[in-house]
């Protein structure tokens, strides 16, 4: 977490509000990450967890409100070039099992944003997603289809293809959703491995306590659409705030 | 069948087959892989719509099919984005509206409407000059746009959300690949016809999708696929006086089926399954 060091804002959200239609999918929303925090998500289904990270990357529409990332004012025409330090793991994407793209050439599409539209990957590039599929224990996948890996493989491409942005700040949706225990277990590891190794800012959302992190320093409990809770992780981890927060739902 | 080869329409018609399969055989790679065959459908008649209406106006009917066809192109994704609809439904709407002009124009027309219905079913042996020419480098720019972008474009089939994540241009890309798309299916207007041509974008790329895993080898398969079918339809519509253009569907519905039958990826799976 870089404790002692002055750290600048990652993220600054002020007053945002996201709307779908008629439905409010984020009310009034302030928030500030520093550089270095390993923020945790949480919230019941619906509280607006997952469009608050489509706000950080710029894939949500605001309707109202301000978004900074890493000093600068997200605005049309620099998110593009924003999204390139964002990493995104989505929570889950369907492959067609016979979809003719395999696990190196998914974790490429990384380094294709990142080096821009008009620019061919070098080996530098090349050598990036190499290793990034190493430090995620994919490697032997290089050439399999990425419609025919399981749940848990399938995480950790998009893991790899993440950190192949080489990006400053990592958004994880619900990274561990539908994976058994020791997938979980496995990919944890990897984005802690991550986390301290290219000293990222990573915002995670999750509905299930038991995968926050312990080094997780900072929690954020949404409930319907808003945030009721913004604090250290040791305040916001009580049995009555949890109890709370996913009580009437 | 040697002897016609002195005749430079027959010269002319085997570029054309090359052409127009190899040019469709790619774009088709695009529209199997974001999952909107019926914009080969759309796009085809937007064409014919617009050359019935320059037909009327007394304007080149191919340059009226190009502005009706990049005019569809061109709505199909903000329609979408506006009503949050699947693509395909926004294609579906795009298609009811350039159907209805079409008969409108028809409709309009005063006198014998061959002028007209040639667009519908097209004929590979009166291609002119200047179609070949109008196809060379539409085959040219369709290909050009792969080499330029092809890692981007891979991402862009691959999913369109992660794509935009990365930073990469997504909706300029899908939006350039609908264009290009609708420019083809111009070009080949007078040879396959804009009834036609639809299946010879979904035909032969549905067949490369059964029997490889690499994209490269996909698009490959899927223009040799195209040109074989047209070459071969060609040939047969020769030698029996049948309809071309329909003769070459026909070509290309029969690849499609050998290579379902003998797909290995349907081995792989059912043993995967088993």
């Amino acid at each position: 977490m870089n404790q002692g060091v002055q750290r600048r804002n990652a993220v600054r959200i002020q007053h945002v509000s996201v709307t779908y239609y008629e439905h409010i999918a984020l009310r009034d929303v302030s928030l500030e990450f520093l550089q270095g925090d390993f923020v945790g998500i949480i919230g019941p289904n619906g509280a607006g967890k997952t469009t608050l990270l489509t706000v950080i990357n710029g894939l949500g529409k605001i309707r109202a409100g301000s978004v900074e990332i890493l000093g600068g004012k997200a605005t049309s025409r620099n998110l593009k070039r924003l999204r390139r330090s964002i990493g995104y793991v989505p929570q889950h994407i369907n492959i067609d099992p016979r979809s003719p793209i395999n696990c190196f050439e998914a974790v490429m599409i990384g380094r294709i944003g990142k080096i821009g539209l008009f620019h061919r990957p070098d080996n530098k590039d090349f050598e990036i997603a190499e290793q990034m599929m190493e430090l995620t224990r994919i490697g032997h996948l290089r050439n399999r289809p990425v419609g025919q890996i399981s749940g848990g493989e399938s995480q950790k491409v998009n893991l790899a293809r993440a950190l192949t942005q080489e990006p400053e700040i990592l958004l994880l949706d619900e990274p561990f959703a539908n994976l058994d225990p020791q997938a979980v277990r496995e990919l944890s590891r990897l984005v802690l491995e991550a986390y301290e190794r290219f000293k990222l800012t990573i915002v995670m959302v999750t509905h299930q306590l038991e995968h926050l992190p312990e080094i997780c320093n900072r929690v954020v409990m949404m409930k319907d659409t808003r945030i009721v809770f913004n604090g250290a992780r040791n305040e916001a981890l009580t049995p009555q705030r949890i109890k709370r927060l996913f009580d009437n739902v | 069948m040697f002897e016609a080869l002195q005749f430079p329409f027959a010269w002319r018609a085997l570029a054309a087959a090359i052409l127009g399969g190899g040019a469709c055989g790619i774009v088709g790679v695009w529209v199997i892989l974001m999952r909107i065959p019926f914009v080969g459908v759309a796009l085809s008649h937007a064409a014919f719509a617009g050359a019935v209406f320059g037909l009327l106006l007394g304007i080149n009917p191919l340059f009226s099919a190009v502005v009706a066809c990049v005019t569809s192109s061109l709505l199909i994704g903000p329609i979408a984005e506006r009503s949050d609809l699947e693509p395909n439904i926004s294609i579906g709407i795009i298609f009811s509206i350039v159907l209805g002009l079409a008969f409108l124009g028809i409709g309009l027309m005063r006198g014998p409407r061959t002028g007209a219905l040639r667009f519908i079913w097209g004929n590979i042996l009166l291609v002119s000059p200047a179609d070949i020419i109008v196809m060379i480098v539409m085959t040219a720019v369709v290909l050009g746009f792969l080499f330029m972008f092809f890692n981007q474009i891979q991402a862009v089939l691959f999913n369109r959300e992660i794509a935009r994540a990365t930073g990469i241009p997504e909706k300029a890309l899908f939006i350039a690949m609908l264009v290009l798309c609708g420019l083809t299916v111009t070009a080949n207007l007078n040879t396959i016809g804009g009834l036609l041509i639809f299946s010879l974008i979904v035909n032969p790329p549905s067949a490369a999708y059964q029997l490889t895993y690499r994209l490269k080898t996909m698009y490959l398969l899927s223009g040799l696929f195209g040109i074989g079918s047209c070459l071969v339809g060609l040939l047969i519509s020769y030698l029996t006086d049948a309809p071309s253009g329909a003769v070459i569907i026909i070509t290309s519905s029969i690849v499609f089926g050998f290579a379902l039958v003998f797909s290995p990826k349907r081995r792989r799976l059912k043993l995967k399954k088993g």
